[in-house]
């Protein structure tokens, strides 16, 4: 839910990252994080189990610079993706703006991707959302890998409403950035509507 | 339905600072807090200093957010309050309608003072934000006339 500060000329905007166990939520902010300047992100927040899972969510919150003299701040969270973290996953979705899907493009993990997304558009309903009406982006991630699924084949399968689409090597930054600027790009639209 | 957009006028913005910082001073606490569910900070009075409230605000709405998950699967609606008291400093979380009044307090007060003095502000908070979100914001929105090649400049 974005929160539009008149006094202090700042926006912000909350930025979900979904998708199934292992696919790389938590690696695409840890690339943002460690390449963004230090004055414009705040520390990366993880919460975590010991063997470096996501327990509850990540957060970071990133500041893109000025529109129209108002401040854009970005708050990006992720999700635990592991199956059994649902409950989790419905809460961190409570005032989303934009959604991020990142997909495992392992030919392995195809049915974890699919039933990830069910899962998305069930918990967004939950919360009062409708995909069909939230900005939103689809990224293909470990393109590096060689038992991948072709891209074309991958976005038939997931993509919902002609969202944009981002190949991407989240652990080496590739499609990061593209994917996060498409996402930003459709929320800062939607503020456009009002 | 998921929420409505939250718009704070400077006025009402300078009005709730002024609220948090009689409740800081009633309270003796270090800082005072208001946050939304969602996590997001909006406004905070106190010894702020090096203290990451950013950080603070998500984790204190994600703390709230699993604690009322709890209470629901135990059969009640909600958990109002959340304390945790550490050796020196402790925080106490009140869940104010769609907000959540965070007091951040060391020795020089008392658990008890803190529970006092912020469900003594609560009501009174909870009528302001009645307000912020029926308030007909007649002003045009600053994203009303935002351009392609503003929201590009971002990226460049």
């Amino acid at each position: 839910m974005t929160f539009i500060n008149y006094a202090s000329r700042e926006i912000n905007c909350k930025i979900v990252y979904y998708g199934p166990g292992l696919c790389g939520k938590t690696t695409n902010l840890q690339y943002i994080f460690d390449s963004t300047a230090p004055q414009a992100r705040g520390k990366l927040i993880s919460l975590a189990t010991e063997t470096d899972r996501t327990l509850f969510f990540d957060f970071m919150p990133l500041e893109l610079g000025t529109v129209r003299g108002f401040k854009t701040r970005f708050h990006l969270y992720t999700v635990p993706g592991q199956v059994f973290y649902d409950a989790s996953r419905k809460l961190i979705l409570k005032g989303v703006d934009g959604v991020v899907f990142v997909a495992d493009s392992q030919e392995e993990r195809m049915d974890a991707n699919i039933e990830s997304l069910y899962n998305l558009e069930e918990n967004l309903q939950s919360q009062g959302y409708d995909l069909m009406k939230l900005p939103y982006v689809l990224q293909l991630n470990k393109r590096d890998l060689n038992n991948i699924v072709p891209a074309e084949d991958l976005a038939a399968e997931l993509q919902r409403k002609g969202e944009p689409v981002v190949e991407a090597v989240a652990a080496t930054g590739v499609g990061v950035f593209d994917t996060l600027k498409a996402v930003a790009k459709q929320v800062l639209t939607e503020l456009r509507k009002g | 339905m998921a929420d409505t957009p939250i718009l704070l006028r400077e006025q009402q913005y300078h009005q709730i600072k002024a609220v948090l910082a009689r409740l800081r001073m009633d309270s003796s606490a270090k800082v005072v807090f208001l946050v939304d569910k969602d996590g997001q900070e909006i406004a905070s009075q106190g010894e702020v200093g090096n203290l990451d409230t950013t950080s603070l605000a998500s984790l204190a709405a994600g703390n709230v957010a699993a604690t009322g998950g709890m209470a629901q699967l135990i059969g009640e609606k909600e958990f109002p309050t959340l304390s945790h008291e550490g050796e020196k400093e402790s925080i106490h979380i009140s869940v104010v309608g769609r907000l959540l009044l965070v007091v951040v307090f060391d020795e020089r007060s008392s658990l008890g003072l803190v529970k006092l003095r912020s469900k003594q502000v609560s009501h009174q908070l909870a009528t302001m934000f009645e307000e912020i979100a029926a308030g007909d914001f007649d002003e045009e929105s600053p994203f009303a006339g935002i351009t392609d090649e503003d929201i590009d400049s971002l990226f460049s």
